[in-house]
């Protein structure tokens, strides 16, 4: 802290707390006040929970709603769905997204611009415009190609988002700012491209891998329009999915709903909480590269 | 060729092109065949007064949730940019709302403005506000859903606003309060211009958001009461997969798609005017 702030900051002693704490606490209770009313409510009684006025406090802490909520609908088969959904998805766009961002920052092949173009192109179109389309192609792949990859079937959550353009866009921009020199220097010692891909570039990519690992799981976890369409039984659901038909199917029992709906967005709470500034940081990252 | 291009052509580009095709066309989704149908798609489009309702709910929403967000995003984040104990739990209790999925949020919020037995209503009650109904009127229902989106994007408003506010150096804010100048008239003056490429983004972002609502919609209201919701988004998921009109659909997507870019580069145009940058 620099002199004048330390003088600005000195002036308002008078305080014995900063006065922004004032500000900061309703704001905070607001925003938190969601999570808990749904704690609260999930570990009522039905009788509990439909009394109005509503008691702020539960009498007694019960969880027979979480084990009534697993009994009406498999969250934990939703959440087996959406991990390996999310991973794989994650790992896919690692791996391809790297290996097409390196191609677009270093070689220089024929149609290199007009290909970037293109998939320049499909980062400004909704998904709404390509969905249609993107259903019959994933109907047609799991008639003809792949079952596991056709609609009805998690493959289908998985294969066409297994390489984002955002993925090879922003790998290929991060690429583009590391010294060409090393990979020059690997290759004149006889590398070949991909290990000096593998060697020397993604170990110094590391922040920028995590920054896609971190959005491509956010998005691969809450994505719920295209699991909406592709998905039509309760096996091969993710949470979104799965959290929505049992809405449903239950639409007014409200501790059976807020049980299995804390049931559902607790696991990536706890992921998100641990790797905090690792989401927050890759969120910004957006915002800065958007600028 | 990479294995990357051939994902990204074969879901992300030839779908762009194939959607204009069927929207041409008279496709129902289900025949193998689909007869061309030239403009049809497009004239119903103009006279179906669902797409008119639709379009001004969208936008209506649009109005409301994305300035509303960045006021909200924008305070939060000038009270976190500083020092204090317990600073973290404050930024955390921000931060948590990215991590819950719209569903999981629309859900909370259901039961938060439930006309029978929601807590709102209750506080409302201690006020003297009289019980709403809330989701099931048709003029409150948009507003519900405004309300439930702006909680559940305002830590990432808070996430970009806050990297912005750090990224501005002390010694400008420093040297105009030796100048004399005011807290007020530093924020607006300095503050608010260096912000401004990471308003200008905000507001590129969440209007591209808002525009494709669909989310929230499905799970509160399905679009209704009456209607009162039913947002492009919605109306284009129903002619597709609950009707399978996918030509309908098709011409609707490219509507919304016209709309977005419209909006957008209009955003870029004025934006350019105001914003700022330092490099």
């Amino acid at each position: 802290m620099t002199a004048v702030t330390a003088a600005m900051a000195g002036r308002k002693s008078r305080w014995p707390f900063s006065p922004w704490h004032l500000v900061l606490i309703p704001a905070t209770i607001v925003l938190l006040f969601p999570f808990a009313w749904l704690i609260v409510t999930s570990v009522e009684t039905p009788a509990e929970a439909l009394h109005f006025p509503p008691d702020l406090t539960p009498h007694v802490i019960r969880f027979s709603n979480y084990s009534a909520a697993l009994g009406a609908a498999p969250f934990g088969r939703f959440f087996f769905n959406s991990a390996v959904v999310a991973v794989t998805t994650v790992l896919c766009n690692l791996v391809l997204c790297a290996l097409a961002g390196y191609a677009f920052a270093r070689f220089r092949f024929f149609g290199r611009t007009a290909l970037f173009i293109v998939m320049m192109a499909t980062l400004m179109v909704p998904f709404q415009v390509t969905m249609i389309p993107q259903f019959i192609i994933t109907k047609w792949i799991g008639v003809n190609l792949l079952a596991g990859a056709g609609i009805g079937h998690i493959g289908a959550l998985i294969v066409p988002n297994a390489a984002t353009a955002f993925g090879v866009f922003f790998l290929r921009q991060f690429f583009r700012t590391l010294p060409i020199e090393y990979e020059e220097a690997a290759r004149v010692d006889g590398a070949s491209r991909l290990a000096v891909l593998l060697r020397v570039v993604l170990p110094l990519s590391a922040p920028a891998l995590a920054t896609l690992a971190a959005l491509t799981f956010l998005d691969s976890w809450n994505n719920f329009l295209w699991p909406l369409i592709a998905i039509n039984s309760t096996n091969a659901s993710t949470l979104p999915l799965g959290l929505a038909t049992f809405q449903g199917a239950h639409s007014t029992e409200w501790t059976l709903l807020m049980a299995g709906n804390v049931m559902s967005l607790a696991p990536m709470m706890v992921v998100f909480l641990i790797a905090q500034r690792y989401f927050v940081r890759s969120v910004a990252a957006t915002g800065l590269t958007g600028t | 060729m990479t294995p990357a291009t051939v994902i990204i052509g074969t879901f992300g580009a030839a779908p762009i092109i194939w959607s204009l095709i069927i929207s041409f066309q008279n496709d129902n989704g289900l025949s193998s065949s689909a007869p061309f149908a030239g403009l049809r798609n497009y004239r119903a489009i103009a006279h179906d007064p669902v797409v008119t309702q639709a379009i001004g709910h969208t936008l209506v929403y649009t109005v409301l949730f994305v300035p509303l967000t960045m006021v909200v995003g924008l305070f939060l984040a000038v009270a976190m940019n500083r020092k204090l104990r317990f600073m973290w739990v404050y930024r955390t209790a921000a931060y948590a709302t990215m991590a819950i999925s719209t569903i999981s949020e629309a859900l909370v919020f259901i039961w938060l403005f439930d006309p029978s037995y929601g807590i709102v209503n209750y506080f409302f009650s201690l006020l003297g506000i009289p019980q709403q109904q809330f989701l099931n009127s048709p003029s409150e229902a948009l507003y519900v859903i405004v309300v439930m989106t702006i909680w559940g994007w305002s830590g990432f408003a808070v996430v970009i606003y806050l990297a912005a506010l750090q990224g501005i150096p002390q010694d400008l804010t420093e040297a105009a309060a030796i100048d004399g100048c005011g807290a007020v008239a530093r924020f607006r003056r300095i503050t608010l211009p260096l912000l401004s490429p990471a308003s200008l983004f905000l507001a590129v972002w969440l209007t591209i958001n808002a525009l494709q609502l669909f989310d929230e919609v499905y799970l509160s209201t399905q679009g209704g009461p009456l209607g009162a919701t039913t947002v492009l988004v919605y109306y284009l998921y129903e002619q597709a997969f609950v009707n399978f009109n996918f030509g309908y659909a098709s011409a609707i997507a490219y509507l919304l798609f016209v709309v977005i870019l419209v909006i957008t580069a209009i955003q870029f145009r004025v934006g350019r005017r105001f914003t700022y940058y330092r490099s």
